[in-house]
């Protein structure tokens, strides 16, 4: 199916998670509370079509045709 | 203001020989209950480099730093984050690049989630000319924020009237501009920063157009509990010196607002008697 992340076009399998698509762009493995693996922190949040998707329901949240993520983090500024 | 106490004598003895830390142990900041051993407060916006920022955040003393959030980059890649967490520095998230209380709640709800704090920089402006805060989506997204939970720090035109209006509907801290944000015109409107200190009961902030080490002085010297600044560091010839400068103004200050200043006069006022003078035939 055909996703948007950060206004970019992308395919994601069928079934596909936030948590897999968080994972897949992070380059991050995750635990199934949506933290890393690794046990630093990700520091990213994902809106799905404009609805914040919290970390502990990433894994939960299956991924549909045509939505628009935005996966945010922290840069300079303020 | 809160905490306006007297200091022990002992206390203020010690806090004098050994400046720094005893001066902040005697004089904390607090701030939705949590202590900060500086009253500085930078943001991360305008280095050139990560490494070079680091430095800078490090010499000005900071216990709290703004960031943006925006589109992850594999670039970028959280690094900012992770500094700040190596160097022990508490993140401010901020909602920078927002034009709407809609567009700064969502904002705010990304940054809870990716950095875990509920503390968020409201900054809600009218246009990208002037920078200047939109009083009205200002309100409305504070309100917003405060029923869900969040600590604002409400970046805010130097209104007495409004600063206050933010203050009733629950901001955690009051943050007036001294000038357009990155123009280092300083403190523009002195008076209305010292109304809007007389009249706060929650820490204010002096965020905002200050340009170098005396202008964040001067905010210390009108009562503001801290001051928050980034471009003045960031995009100075060497931030690391200037970091360290603001980390001394600041204190000076803060200093100088709780020994109380002589009064202004007229006309000069001798300091040496003028009993006793030899006279010279």
């Amino acid at each position: 199916m055909n996703i948007t992340v950060n206004g970019t076009g992308h395919t994601v399998p069928d079934g596909a998670s936030v948590g897999t698509l968080v994972s897949r762009v992070t380059g991050r493995e995750l635990a199934p509370n949506g933290q890393s693996a690794d046990g630093r922190k990700l520091g990213v949040a994902v809106a799905r079509n404009a609805e914040v998707v919290p970390r502990s329901q990433w894994h939960g949240t299956a991924l549909a045709d045509g939505d628009d993520i935005e996966l945010v983090t922290a840069v300079q500024g303020g | 203001m809160q905490e306006r106490a007297v200091v022990e004598p002992a206390v203020a003895e010690k806090a004098a020989a050994a400046p720094g830390t005893s001066i902040t142990a005697a004089d904390p900041f607090m701030v939705d209950g949590v202590q900060l051993g500086s009253r500085l407060i930078m943001g991360t916006g305008g280095a050139p480099s990560l490494d070079g920022l680091g430095a800078a955040l490090l010499a000005s003393g900071t216990e709290l730093t703004t960031v943006a959030m925006r589109r992850y980059s594999t670039a970028e890649a959280g690094s900012l984050f992770q500094l700040l967490l190596d160097h022990n520095i508490r993140v401010l998230p901020n909602t920078a690049g927002c034009f709407t209380a809609k567009d700064a709640v969502l904002t705010a709800e990304l940054a809870r989630e990716a950095l875990e704090t509920d503390w968020v920089k409201l900054e809600v402006i009218a246009d990208e000319h002037t920078l200047l805060p939109d009083a009205v989506e200002l309100v409305e997204a504070t309100e917003q924020l405060v029923g869900r939970g969040f600590k604002v720090f409400a970046y805010t035109n130097d209104d007495p009237v409004l600063a206050l209006r933010l203050e009733n509907l629950g901001a955690a801290a009051v943050m007036p501009l001294g000038a357009p944000i990155g123009t280092g015109l300083g403190i523009l409107n002195p008076h209305n920063i010292e109304l809007i200190v007389a009249r706060a009961s929650v820490p204010v902030v002096l965020d905002a157009g200050i340009g170098t080490a005396s202008d964040a002085a001067l905010a210390m010297e009108l009562g503001c509990d801290a001051v928050l600044l980034a471009t003045a560091v960031t995009r100075a010839q060497n931030p690391v010196l200037m970091g360290e400068a603001f980390k001394h103004a600041v204190i000076a200050g803060r200093l100088a607002k709780r020994a109380g200043r002589i009064p202004r006069r007229e006309h000069a006022l001798a300091s040496s008697a003028m009993e006793g003078r030899a006279e010279f035939l």
